[in-house]
């Protein structure tokens, strides 16, 4: 057990460093200076406490995805539709928010986030039945669920929430937004809002939820054989679509963070938003261990906010970092070469004499 | 508007929405064939679009007329080379072919716009091309009567291209040694590396026909709709060829009737305000429309059994 999340750890490392490595490789053959950037980045995201505040705050949304894909990973399934369950909730929790907004905030703010929560949870329930019931590739599901939720909500944001002639929907009463004038006051006026507690306490109970309760446990027996889990007794079916719902409430869950802690308000978008890919990043990364994740989080986060200050005390394009990123994962999709070269060096010291003997 | 012209209309936008769709639902075709999963389909088309809109720019003034031409064979080139990195993780390095497919679109945006910014000055976006892909009457044909004008003139000729690719590729699929291997390796890698098929071989050359094919698409999107190359320019071509490749069932022809009807989804709303009825509709349903009915059909009328049997597998000898 130690041994295999000391190889997880190992593999991890060996792909950060070999993504760090492609990104100094595509500065210097573009005349750029890769320390200075890799230092301008550090001083980016953790120079001074408003930077901090921003790489901590654009951690939750990504810990959120990244904890939704590694559910369904878990249970054997790729959920892609990362992307949409976050923009539904997103959605549905501003809708919610402007809706309701005579409540009092604790209950504006529980209401808004739950509301979020289920519809992502619904959106990838969706897949998760079609999965279990008619055996559709959840791969494909998602992907289309994705695009339907983007011309879906901007159609929704555009006719029911903007102002005629707006692609914006108002932003949302001050008393519901996670973002408090107290956390303001500490962090020097960063978007760093109550939602990066509530994703600490959900990488809680989510690693409760794998290693203490039955379900967890069913998820990811069904993950690892279907066939054996079904003679074993686990409901296949119903696991696959609990896992698939916990999915999406999770990546639903961190849309409607993202939307009353730092946007405020939801606007027409041409593309998905990217941080259900990079959540996909941070899971895999994480190799989908929950405690992993956060550490993982924390990487692509710094590296994100961390690259808006390239561009600005260089005239190094910022994209450098989602190359970076786009690396490291290419390093970790191989992980099997840099296993076969530790045991070909494992077996090249055992067998070094017998070797040479043959070569002879 | 007297009904042939907008039966022309409907039938040249519908086309030049298809093209794109076309080419890269067919390199998909190719891929999946060879049994290695393609959802990097839309990095592919990022490449191209970028390589081919970089060519345009540098070259229209020697080149001329041609130039558009030329851009998708550079486009190709570069969505060719692109795909070696997914050829490489997945055959030969035995990466999971999803999350290879996500570095891939992960990777393409990420590239193209910092070379982008490199060459144009810091600009997330290239300039205007000049010279686009422009509409073809074709001489002769069009003087039919009611045919010609609805069918052949000022219509998409990459379309008509790309429809005929579509038919080489089920040739070149069904009818021919190669295709049998491919598909072969695609179905029974065990049984085909028995016969002496080098199953590496043949899956790398499916990944690189949709590397090259995918490129074609995502150089056509760019020479012929947006005409300049940016972060949104490709923005879900890529998944609804995917899609396209899906409800056509893993059949070149079925992929290129399916891009057609993907196309006309995508240009109602844009005829739609032409045609009676259909300008009463909300655009939104026709942008739906692509992603909802691959979902429904994929349920109810393909199952799971369509897709070739090894797709998404990695072949380790002797296991």
């Amino acid at each position: 057990m130690l041994s295999k999340s000391f190889k997880g750890i190992s593999n991890a490392l060996i792909s950060i460093f070999a993504g760090f490595i492609v990104g100094a490789i595509v500065m210097l053959s573009f005349g750029y200076d890769p320390l200075q950037n890799y230092q301008n980045l550090l001083v980016g995201a953790f120079g001074d406490i408003y930077s901090i505040g921003e790489t901590l705050r654009n951690m939750i949304s990504l810990i959120l995805t990244a904890l939704g894909f590694a559910v369904a990973s878990k249970a054997g399934f790729f959920n892609i539709g990362g992307p949409g369950q976050y923009l539904v909730g997103w959605f549905s929790t501003i809708a919610f928010t402007l809706n309701f907004s005579h409540l009092p905030g604790f209950l504006l703010i529980t209401g808004g986030l739950l509301c979020g929560a289920v519809a992502g949870g619904i959106w990838s329930m969706i897949a998760g039945v079609l999965r279990a019931y008619f055996g559709t590739s959840e791969v494909i599901t998602t992907i289309m669920l994705n695009y339907i939720a983007l011309y879906f909500v901007n159609f929704a944001v555009k006719n029911w929430l903007a102002a005629k002639g707006s692609d914006s929907s108002p932003n949302i009463v001050r008393k519901a937004s996670l973002n408090t004038n107290f956390l303001q006051e500490i962090t020097h006026n960063s978007t760093f809002n109550w939602g990066f507690f509530i994703a600490l306490i959900v990488v809680a109970l989510i690693w409760f939820y794998f290693n203490k309760t039955r379900s967890g446990f069913e998820t990811k027996t069904v993950g690892l054989n279907e066939s054996a889990s079904k003679y074993a007794g686990v409901n296949v079916k119903r696991t696959i679509v609990i896992a698939m719902l916990i999915s999406g409430l999770l990546a639903g869950l961190g849309g409607a963070i993202d939307g009353l802690g730092n946007f405020q308000n939801i606007s027409v978008s041409n593309n998905l938003p990217s941080v259900g890919f990079n959540g996909m990043a941070v899971a895999l990364l994480a190799a989908e261990n929950p405690i992993g994740i956060v550490f993982s989080a924390l990487l692509f986060s710094a590296l994100q906010i961390g690259g808006l200050s390239i561009s600005v005390y260089s005239n190094t394009p910022s994209e450098i970092v989602d190359i970076v990123i786009a690396a490291i994962i290419f390093f970790v999709s191989i992980k099997y070469v840099f296993e076969l070269l530790l045991k070909k060096r494992w077996f090249a010291k055992k067998r070094v004499s017998e070797k040479e003997g043959a070569d002879k | 508007m007297s009904l042939t012209t907008i039966l022309m209309t409907v039938f040249s936008t519908t086309l030049i929405y298809a093209a794109p769709l076309i080419f890269t639902a067919l390199g998909g075709t190719f891929s999946e064939r060879s049994g290695i999963v393609n959802v990097g389909l839309e990095g592919m088309m990022i490449v191209g679009a970028f390589s081919s809109t970089v060519f345009n720019l540098s070259f229209a003034n020697v080149l001329g007329n041609a130039t558009p031409w030329i851009s998708l064979l550079v486009g190709a080139v570069f969505g060719l080379l692109f795909s070696i990195l997914h050829a490489v993780a997945t055959v030969t390095f035995r990466a999971n072919h999803i999350i290879s497919g996500t570095v891939l679109n992960l990777m393409a945006p990420a590239l193209c716009v910092f070379l982008t910014r490199i060459i144009y000055n810091g600009k997330g976006q290239t300039p205007v091309i000049d010279q686009s892909m422009g509409s073809f009457t074709f001489p002769g044909l069009s003087q039919l009567p009611f045919v010609g004008k609805v069918l052949f003139s000022r219509t998409s000729l990459v379309a008509f291209v790309a429809v005929f690719i579509g038919i080489l590729s089920w040739y070149i699929l069904y009818r021919t040694n190669i295709g049998l291997r491919l598909r072969s390796v695609g179905e029974n890698p065990t049984a085909a590396d028995t016969l002496g098929i080098n199953v590496g071989k043949y899956r790398y050359l499916g990944v690189l026909i949709s590397g090259f094919l995918g490129g074609i698409g995502g150089a056509v999107m760019a020479q012929s709709i947006t005409l300049n190359f940016s972060a949104s320019t490709i923005s879900g071509q890529g998944f609804m060829s995917l899609a396209a490749m899906i409800f056509g069932k893993w059949n070149p022809l079925g992929a290129t009737g399916a891009a057609i009807f993907f196309g006309l989804a995508q240009s109602l709303p844009i005829i739609g305000g032409y045609v009676p009825v259909l300008s009463q509709v909300n655009s939104v349903w026709f942008q739906i429309a692509p992603y909802a009915i691959t979902i429904i059909v994929l349920v109810f009328f393909l199952g799971k059994a369509v897709a070739p049997a090894a797709d998404g597998q990695n072949y380790i000898k002797g296991k």
